[in-house]
């Protein structure tokens, strides 16, 4: 249905990471190639275990490869140097994490700022929180938000900084269903009305009917890999 | 304001009570170094501000007498700036109000128009004007509520002379005012008195001559050649030797004073800044392994991990800070204080308290240094946490089976006791630091301890053990030992013994030491050499035995002879062998048998003074009956000595170690409030699950109690120890030639120490009941942010 051939934004050339646990060492990712493009809403699905979670740190410059290759526009970010993949978080990416990581001690609106106030164009910390529908929670502390509405304030601190990627960890694995699609409105929206490439990673296969395209991941390969043509609303999920 | 900043002022609200600990412990030592130093500084500006002008002399020297030309030719001796050719004398005073105690004076002369080097302060009245007036000492002045217009008789060279009272004084090179050979001040019964050169010169038949002579010596000068050079012009006239400062004896003490001070500046604040430094390193190091999450989050955000690491030292240095603030206002006033309490105790009259900011800022600074280094750990790894780490959730610890359980004893642990034993065996480090910082309490309430104890044994040692007379006589000279059999003679005297001190200069190769040789009765039960140990240390019939201090200063050891100058009489030349020596507390002793010192001089049966033990009944009776025989210079009461030494420590050791107990007290308390809110902290989520399992509030408190008190078991023994060590330091530092503080602490010190930070433990762990009892099982099982 696309114009081929597409750049892509992302593109990982057999990536593996192994994970040294004392004497042994555990691989979480074994030779992964994977492309992402502008714009595209992608899910990668899999089991606890089938390193999903690694990709996407290392999507994220949160982590390096043990080899491979990984970039990001003009960005390498399998080479580990900690000062210019810190650059690329600030700069490009937005992060969303199953348990919400808010600062307890502030608000809402302080919890958004924090990354507002490294970011190069950011948006304003209230307009974030308006994208995300908490335009009247703006001064409540994080113990007085329920956990959609938190996972929510986190999902403004990731787009605050109008991020060119969007990098989601298991965002409703902490939440019931009702309280999920709501979550994952936002991150449609955002996706839709921002363009912003977002990845999300979750075990839960329903999620992935929303996504513009699929990564099954098993045992730290990609097992499957499928474009969705017909690509449902979160509203019309259900699990 | 940035939100981060935001979150450092919302966190160290919500962390207020632990900051509020370690701010005031910061501010302990901060206050006790401030204190410290800023005394001792003040004590050494006041001494050189009072020793400037007139300069306090340089170069002393006694003579029997010598024409006053002949300070003519001392003031020819190269490096030698100005020279006072003085009269001083020993004295009876007598007063009209009828007193018991007879009182010593040391006679002093003030030529026409006051001296020129040792001009006095007067404190009251009015300087000399003519014969028959006397200005007198004010310590004496107040001990007796003398002032101008008051009148007393002196008994100088056995001439009576009544004299007027028109003014007090005090001079730089009286500072403290003592007895010769006595150790305290007693003002009741010692006088400094001054007065005009021409009377004096009279009564002690010396006129146009000369018994004591002070130097002032020219910027660069040699001292010991001017030393040698005095001792050359002088020795025809009966000179014992010449000294400088170091051997003056007023100089000395307030040295010595000064020293001990700056000793204790460094020991005590460094304790308080280590365990200080402990505390910071726990709380930060729990601080962030709970917001490991929210470390990872913001660098996922994009923060450099050098700002967040920032961050985290920003909370320890606004505590640490904190701390400073307060530590340094108390410092101050504590120093102020302190500087006030010796200044009047040593009678100067200026106190240059300047209350340095400078000290104030190096202590801050060293503050935040000791906080920051106790952090160092955290917050290293704050700056090494993978970003990745936010999207971990914590991995459970590696439990494993503790080394009581591996010897198989865990039959003896019930299921809590192995939760406890596994938890320290787990986070080995950070209970080691728990242990510690426990553990420097108890070291500093021990060492707070120390000085009350060693004082104790100190005078039990000098005034109990070896000291058992009643009263010391001085005779006006050697005289026939026929005077003791007279002493014998008075009603209510139990028992005599006679004793011969010569003025002698001891030289083992280069080095020397003015020191009197005392000959004293092989069987005496007055006078004994008692060790610190309490061991005494029997005379043999032939040889010296020194202080173990003084064997140190000549660098000598028994067995080995020692070369006597005797500054009297035919002034011969003895050697002497070191039969032993002993490891005495105060002063330093040359003692030797009477008969064996009679044997080497060629002359026997003669005393300078004797030692009487009197019926307590009648004591006051027979010390004016003493008094007032023909030939006794001085009588002092050991009494009255006991009595003015413990004004002294009252005075000023006590208010100095009562400051270290409380501030020692409330390290105790912050201590054990810190270790035991982080072993909450570590344990909160782990108890709320076993309280929603099914275990009753007092089952879980148990395991919490049960940490803390494993953590104590630890720390008494390891403070007790470290404790011993501290004083054992502080015990070698403070060592002079006038005190030895023997490194003891009563059993009762250790136990009190102990029980204090025992206490403390105790009542936090009942604190703990109530957080248990007020934890929210929901919430703190919630997620983890």
């Amino acid at each position: 249905m696309e114009t081929a051939p597409r750049t892509p934004v992302f593109e990982a050339r057999g990536i593996t990471k192994t994970y040294r646990m004392g004497e042994v060492s555990v691989p979480a990712l074994r030779g992964v190639d994977v492309a992402f493009y502008e714009g595209e809403l992608v899910v990668l699905l899999g089991p606890s275990g089938s390193g999903k979670s690694t990709l996407l740190n290392v999507l994220g410059g949160l982590d390096v490869p043990t080899a491979g290759s990984v970039r990001w526009r003009d960005h390498d970010l399998a080479r580990p140097d900690e000062r210019e993949l810190t650059r690329y978080r600030r700069d490009h990416v937005g992060f969303v994490f199953q348990h919400y990581n808010l600062v307890p001690s502030l608000t809402a609106r302080e919890n958004v700022a924090l990354a507002a106030e490294i970011a190069r164009e950011p948006m304003a910390p209230e307009e974030a929180l308006g994208l995300v529908g908490l335009s009247a929670r703006l001064d409540h502390f994080p113990s007085q938000l329920s956990g959609g509405e938190q996972q929510r304030v986190a999902i403004a601190r990731a787009v605050v900084k109008r991020p060119e990627v969007l990098l989601c960890d298991e965002p409703t694995g902490a939440l019931d269903a009702a309280t999920g699609r709501l979550v994952l409105e936002v991150l449609s929206r955002v996706n839709r009305e921002l363009g912003t490439t977002t990845v999300i990673i979750t075990h839960n296969a329903t999620i992935a009917e929303m996504a513009d395209r699929v990564l099954s991941l098993r045992d730290g390969v990609v097992v499957e890999e499928r474009t969705n043509t017909a690509k449902r609303t979160p509203a019309e999920l259900s699990w | 304001m940035k939100a981060l900043d935001r979150k450092l002022l919302r966190d160290l609200w919500h962390l207020r009570a632990q900051a509020l600990a370690i701010a005031l412990l910061i501010g302990c030592a901060v206050a006790a170094l401030v204190g410290s130093v800023t005394t001792w500084q003040a004590l050494q500006r006041t001494q050189a501000r009072y020793y400037e002008s007139p300069p306090l002399p340089h170069v002393f020297a006694e003579v029997q007498r010598a024409p006053r030309e002949v300070a003519d030719r001392l003031a020819e001796l190269p490096g030698v700036a100005e020279v006072e050719a003085r009269l001083g004398s020993a004295g009876t005073v007598e007063l009209e109000r009828g007193v018991t105690a007879p009182i010593t004076a040391r006679l002093m002369s003030q030529p026409p128009g006051g001296s020129r080097l040792s001009r006095l302060h007067l404190r009251a009245g009015r300087t000399l004007a003519g014969p028959g007036e006397v200005l007198v000492g004010e310590g004496f002045a107040e001990a007796w509520g003398l002032g101008p217009g008051d009148r007393l008789a002196v008994v100088v060279n056995g001439r009576r002379e009544r004299l007027r009272v028109v003014g007090v004084a005090l001079s730089p090179e009286v500072i403290y005012a003592i007895r010769p050979g006595d150790l305290f001040p007693d003002d009741r019964h010692f006088a400094l008195l001054w007065v005009e050169e021409a009377a004096l010169a009279a009564a002690l038949d010396l006129v146009g001559a000369f018994d004591e002579v002070a130097l002032v010596l020219g910027p660069g000068a040699d001292e010991a050649a001017v030393l040698a050079g005095v001792d050359r012009v002088l020795a025809p006239y009966g000179c014992a030797g010449a000294y400088g400062r170091d051997r003056h004896v007023s100089h000395r003490f307030l040295t010595d004073e000064i020293g001990q001070l700056r000793s204790m500046a460094a020991v005590v604040p460094t304790l308080f800044m280590g365990v200080a430094a402990f505390l910071v390193s726990l709380v930060v190091s729990r601080l962030v392994a709970t917001e490991r999450s929210q470390i990872g989050m913001l660098k996922a955000l994009g923060w450099p991990s050098g700002a967040v690491a920032g961050h985290y030292a920003e909370l320890v240095g606004l505590i640490a800070l904190l701390g400073a603030a307060l530590g340094g206002a108390g410092g101050l006033a504590m120093g102020q204080a302190l500087a006030r309490t010796y200044a009047r105790y040593y009678r100067l009259p200026l106190l240059a308290f300047e209350g340095d900011w400078a000290v104030v800022g190096l202590s801050a600074a060293l503050a935040l240094a000791a906080a920051l280094a106790g952090a160092a750990g955290a917050l290293r790894r704050v700056q090494r946490l993978p970003p990745a780490e936010a999207m971990r959730p914590e991995a459970p610890l590696d439990y494993r089976p503790s080394l009581l359980e591996r010897l198989g004893l865990a039959a003896l642990l019930s299921q809590p006791g192995r939760m406890v034993v596994r938890g320290l065996g787990r986070r080995p480090v950070r209970a080691a630091l728990g242990t510690l910082g426990l553990a420097l309490a108890v070291a500093i309430m021990v060492v707070a301890a120390f000085m009350n104890d060693a004082i104790d044994l100190m005078l039990w040692r000098q005034l109990g053990e070896a000291q058992r007379q009643d009263l010391s006589v001085t005779f006006t000279g050697a005289i026939s030992e026929d005077a003791v059999g007279e002493l014998r003679a008075l009603p209510g005297v139990r028992a005599v013994e006679g004793q011969r001190v010569v003025a002698a200069v001891l030289r083992h190769g280069h080095r020397s030491s003015r020191t009197p040789l005392v000959g004293l009765s092989p069987d005496g039960d007055l006078s004994r050499l008692v060790a610190q140990d309490g061991t005494v240390v029997t005379l043999p019939p032939a040889g010296l035995v020194l202080s173990r201090q003084l064997a140190t200063t000549l660098g000598i050891t028994p067995g080995e002879r020692l070369r006597v100058e005797v500054a009297e009489r035919r002034r011969p030349v003895l050697s002497v062998p070191v039969a032993a020596l002993v490891d005495d507390l105060v002063g330093v002793t040359a003692a030797l048998s009477r008969g064996d010192l009679e044997a080497r001089l060629g002359e026997p049966g003669l005393v300078t003074g004797a030692l009487v033990a009197v019926d307590p009944a009648r004591a006051a009776e027979v010390e004016v009956a003493v008094a007032r025989l023909p030939k006794v210079l001085a009588v002092t009461s050991r009494p009255a000595t006991v009595k003015a030494l413990h004004g002294l420590l009252d005075e000023l050791l006590m208010t100095y170690m009562a400051v270290i107990a409380v501030l020692a007290s409330g390290i105790a308390m912050g201590v054990a409030y810190n270790t035991g809110r982080i072993a909450w902290a570590e344990r909160e989520r782990e108890l709320a699950t076993l309280r929603v399992i099914g275990l009753t509030r007092g089952e879980a408190w148990r395991i919490l109690a049960g940490e803390l008190l494993a953590l104590m078991a630890g720390a008494v023994p390891l403070g007790l120890l470290l404790g011993a060590g501290f004083v054992a330091y502080l015990a070698a530092a403070a060592a002079t030639d006038l005190f030895r503080i023997p490194a003891v602490v009563a059993p009762r010190s250790y136990a009190i120490a102990a029980l204090v930070v025992s206490a403390a433990v105790a009542v936090v762990a009942l604190v703990a009941r109530r957080w248990v009892a007020r934890m929210d099982l929901v919430a703190s099982l919630a997620a983890r942010e």
